[in-house]
């Protein structure tokens, strides 16, 4: 060999295949989650919408991202709300997916999951968003007035129509069950097809 | 706000993964780089929320190069195999004849020379990154890289000759 050019040095010892270093940090993340420094696990699942995401603390599922979201900017609001020391861990969230899975199948109608609200502020926006999750169960709707008298102010139903879309836990806390007082469908944070899309899988509204 | 957040702590692994363990393999080399990856994510995690957001590669660059100390200075210390000849390495699929002698030249290396390579070739740090790791000028780590590149030319001329 003549005198090594430093392209060649980086080629020799720069060449680190990205499946090692991608092992490696799957290995991080479990070690981390062991060690109790995985503050915020999330998981990705295939949906018949598309990608979604799902978020769990320790205290339980804090956050669902619908498939029209972007991962990126709910991981930053995440990791700026909640903890940097986010990661992906989709063990940690396999009863979380197991049961969206058999909600998008039709086969479940409840969830039985553990919720951390921490996304929504105190108040009247969460008292909104856990009577969505109490008072409507699958393909039972409500006008944002009634959900609004639910949560203890009957005149409010233009807040409640904006604690609704900021719902963190769409789906499993159902504010797509919510609807116009006139039987419109209403805004969806998901887009209104897919608030169609759910309604027409709960049989809530006609083919 | 004048400082941000650091972003997720898994983006911040994906974006320095690869860099740190290249760096790694060639400062411990690949048999020991693994552990040292750990630790080193490891000690980023515990330490994430007073990281320094301007310079994140700098910063795990700088961990990683303690973990590296620390491992020789673990070496240095035990009683059985005496110190500095370095494992052979494992070749990559890529390898070709030659590629040996450079890692084993580049094992024989001091700790600051080895650093400085590792730093430049195996990670393709900037001089300035490079400056910002080691805590020294950007116009001391090119003096660094330079005389480290020398003298490992000169190693691998003796390697070849052996």
């Amino acid at each position: 060999m003549n005198r090594i050019d430093e392209r060649e040095l980086k080629r020799i010892l720069g060449e680190t295949p990205a499946a090692d270093s991608e092992a490696a940090a799957r290995e991080l993340a479990e070690r981390a989650d062991r060690e109790g420094l995985a503050e915020v696990a999330y998981a990705t699942l295939d949906t018949p919408l598309g990608t979604a995401l799902v978020a769990g603390t320790e205290r339980g599922l804090v956050r669902v991202m619908l498939p029209n979201d972007s991962v990126d900017r709910v991981l930053e609001q995440i990791s700026r709300r909640i903890s940097p020391r986010v990661l992906e861990l989709p063990a940690r969230l396999d009863r979380e997916r197991r049961e969206l899975d058999e909600y998008f199948e039709g086969r479940r109608h409840d969830f039985d999951l553990a919720l951390d609200w921490r996304l929504t502020p105190t108040g009247f926006y969460r008292k909104v968003l856990r009577a969505a999750a109490r008072r409507l169960p699958f393909g039972v709707t409500a006008s944002y007035g009634e959900i609004a008298h639910w949560a203890g102010n009957p005149r409010a139903y233009r807040a409640a129509g904006t604690a609704l879309a900021s719902n963190p836990i769409p789906i499993v806390v159902p504010c797509h069950r919510v609807l116009r007082a006139g039987g419109e469908l209403g805004e969806y944070g998901g887009g209104p097809k897919m608030k169609e899309w759910l309604l027409r899988l709960e049989g809530a509204i006609g083919d | 706000m004048t400082t941000s957040s650091p972003p997720p702590f898994q983006a911040f692994l994906d974006e320095h993964r690869g860099p740190v363990l290249a760096y790694l393999r060639a400062a411990v080399g690949p048999h020991h780089a693994d552990d040292a990856f750990q630790e080193t994510f490891m000690a980023a995690l515990r330490a994430y929320k007073r990281m320094d957001g301007r310079h994140p590669r700098a910063w795990v660059m700088t961990i990683a190069r303690r973990k590296a100390i620390d491992h020789h200075r673990a070496r240095a210390r035990s009683p059985e195999p005496r110190g500095e000849l370095p494992e052979q390495p494992v070749a990559g699929p890529e390898a070709q004849a030659g590629d040996g002698d450079v890692w084993s030249a580049v094992a024989e290396l001091s700790q600051a020379q080895r650093d400085a390579v590792a730093l430049r070739y195996a990670a393709d740090l900037s001089y300035r990154e490079i400056g910002e790791t080691l805590g020294i000028s950007e116009a001391a780590a090119r003096r660094r890289v330079s005389d480290a590149l020398a003298n490992l030319r000169t190693r691998i001329a003796e390697e070849e000759i052996r």
